[in-house]
């Protein structure tokens, strides 16, 4: 359970690493990256995702495949 | 003319540290108190004494001063129509657009280096490419290194205002003393038709009532600034058919909060530059139709017209932008501040200062006694400094004055293809230019070739290059006083 950025997309302003609440996200190489053992999908602080609802771009932010 | 010609020129052209400050020292008066004389009439000293160095908040300062802007704070809280946060590209000049985002130990040393070599710098702004109020840890970790290292330099920064009302007090304990607030409406139902969505409280709101915690944010937000003393200028985007006339209504608005000024700028919409409005053709307003409602807004909140619309990590004075010689790769890994050439800068800029007020008094005087011959526009071509100093083939803009029986006015300015490159003008190039000063009734520069010379003639416009380095307001009132008494003023010519 986890959520995930396509990097490709990712416009790099580093929103979704200052909202996310289990500090989940970091700066790799050339974009954010989720690391999906720390990522709870804010269960349990939020209600909705931080990192996908602050994302300006649509589609980028998504949840992880299973 | 009265002016003693220790040219701004030979300081920000020169290589070496001695010859600057030979003309720093050259002069009469080396008391740094002496600039105060430039005071213009109209403003209270405790603000021109905030703003006089300032080229975005003084149309008098823009000749003198230069801005950067550091791009450290890409994050933003709020999506709008007319912005697309993926679009970067070196060659694009408008809000929000940038190359090179940087950390705030980078940006220092980037302020440094620019300090270094670019003496007319008194501001640094941190206009995103997000918003600098939301991404506010790496906003605040700037200024603090900044203010350390140079501690005369003025700190401002723009804001969409969602976040605002969270960091006023952190603000004015760093004396960040101006502050942009992007407002471009006070009525929610026209706000849902620019935002798309906010990002507030840990919630995305979408439609109206994202509207309207964005309008409620932004007035606390600019009535905590105004309690604190600190300037707010507003800027909204004008917006065909959507808040055109509304913006009169948003003017009443921040007067009645105590915005300082209000400066009203074009939506620029493209379809190549991805943004909703650009995909869905939403045009952007014509000259004349900005113009014609900065007029109508004449008389509320101080209107700013000297906007140049700058990239987020623009340097240099406004009409120039000079981000693409300290990109990080061509500044070393350790700079040290030396304030030298900024301070005897300073030194010539106060005395020069001086000087030029008194020059426009005496034009203003000048065109006060001649008789009213209605409006007479020109186009000056200028490298800064107040002055005509800069060759009709070498604008890459031309700043635009009125004058009429009440004065002469800054009414704008025009952007063009810079005519003349490495030598030989390009045919092509000279008819935009001449498209883009369309309406205008006379040119001064100081110098122009007989060839563009006489296609401005044919397009109904005199350019002349009799004034070439006098101050612009001096040419103005010569030409006007001219133009109304009894001698043709074919005689200049």
């Amino acid at each position: 359970m986890a959520f995930r950025i396509i990097a490709s997309q990712c416009t790099q302003c580093g929103a979704c690493e200052f909202e996310c609440p289990s500090g989940a996200i970091k700066f790799k190489g050339e974009a954010y990256v989720i690391d999906p053992n720390k990522c709870t999908e804010c269960k349990e602080a939020f209600e909705l995702q931080q990192c996908a609802y602050v994302c300006p771009v649509p589609k980028t932010c998504v949840p992880a495949p299973a | 003319m009265s002016a003693p010609m220790i040219s701004l020129e030979s300081l920000t052209s020169t290589t070496t540290m001695n010859q600057l400050l030979a003309t720093a020292k050259s002069g009469a008066c080396t008391s740094s108190s002496c600039g105060s004389s430039a005071k213009p009439d109209d403003f209270d000293p405790a603000i021109w004494e905030k703003i006089k160095d300032h080229p975005c908040y003084s149309e008098e300062a823009h000749h003198y001063f230069a801005r950067m802007h550091v791009a450290v704070a890409p994050a933003c809280n709020i999506q709008c129509n007319y912005c697309n946060r993926k679009y970067d590209c070196a060659n694009e000049s408008r809000p929000g657009v940038v190359s090179e985002k940087l950390t705030p130990d980078q940006a220092l040393r980037k302020i440094v280096a620019v300090a270094n070599e670019v003496p007319q710098l008194s501001v640094l702004g941190i206009a995103g490419p997000g918003d600098a109020c939301y991404d506010w840890k790496k906003t605040k970790a700037t200024f603090e290194r900044v203010a350390r290292e140079i501690p005369d330099i003025k700190l401002c920064l723009s804001t969409n205002g969602l976040a605002l009302p969270d960091h006023v007090g952190e603000l004015a304990d760093m004396n960040v003393d101006h502050v942009t607030i992007t407002i471009n409406m006070v009525d929610p139902d026209v706000g849902a038709k620019i935002y798309p969505w906010i990002f507030h409280d840990h919630r995305r709101y979408t439609g109206l009532e994202a509207a309207k915690i964005l309008h409620d944010r932004q007035m606390s937000g600019l009535e905590m600034l105004t309690a604190r003393g600190i300037l707010t200028k507003i800027n909204s985007v004008m917006i065909p058919g959507i808040n055109d006339e509304h913006l009169l209504e948003v003017n009443k608005w921040v007067k009645e909060r105590g915005a300082f000024l209000h400066n009203v700028m074009p939506l620029i919409s493209n379809p190549a530059h991805g943004t909703h409005y650009g995909l869905t053709g939403q045009r952007g307003p014509q000259a004349d139709e900005l113009k014609a409602l900065q007029d109508r807004l004449d008389g509320g909140a101080k209107l700013m017209r000297h906007c140049r619309q700058c990239r987020a990590d623009a340097v240099g004075l406004l009409g120039e932008d000079r981000g693409r010689e300290f990109t990080l790769d061509q500044i070393p890994g350790e700079v040290s501040y030396d304030a030298s050439k900024r301070e005897a800068y300073r030194e010539v800029v106060a005395r020069e200062r001086g000087d030029h007020v008194a020059a426009k008094k005496e034009a203003i005087g000048m065109i006060k006694a001649a008789g009213s011959i209605g409006t007479l526009s020109f186009a000056v071509a200028t490298k800064g400094g107040g002055r005509i100093n800069e060759h009709f083939g070498h604008a890459k803009e031309f700043q635009v004055y009125e004058a009429s029986a009440s004065g002469i006015s800054f009414v704008g300015h025009r952007k063009v293809e810079q005519y003349c490159r490495g030598g030989w003008g390009e045919e092509h190039a000279l008819e935009t230019v001449i498209a883009a000063l369309e309406g205008i009734d006379i040119v001064l520069c100081a110098k122009i070739g007989d060839c563009p010379k006489d296609q401005l003639r044919e397009a109904g416009t005199r350019a002349i290059d009799d004034y070439g380095y006098d101050y612009i307001e001096t040419a103005i009132s010569a030409l006007y006083a001219e133009e109304s008494g009894a001698e043709p003023l074919t005689a200049t010519a």
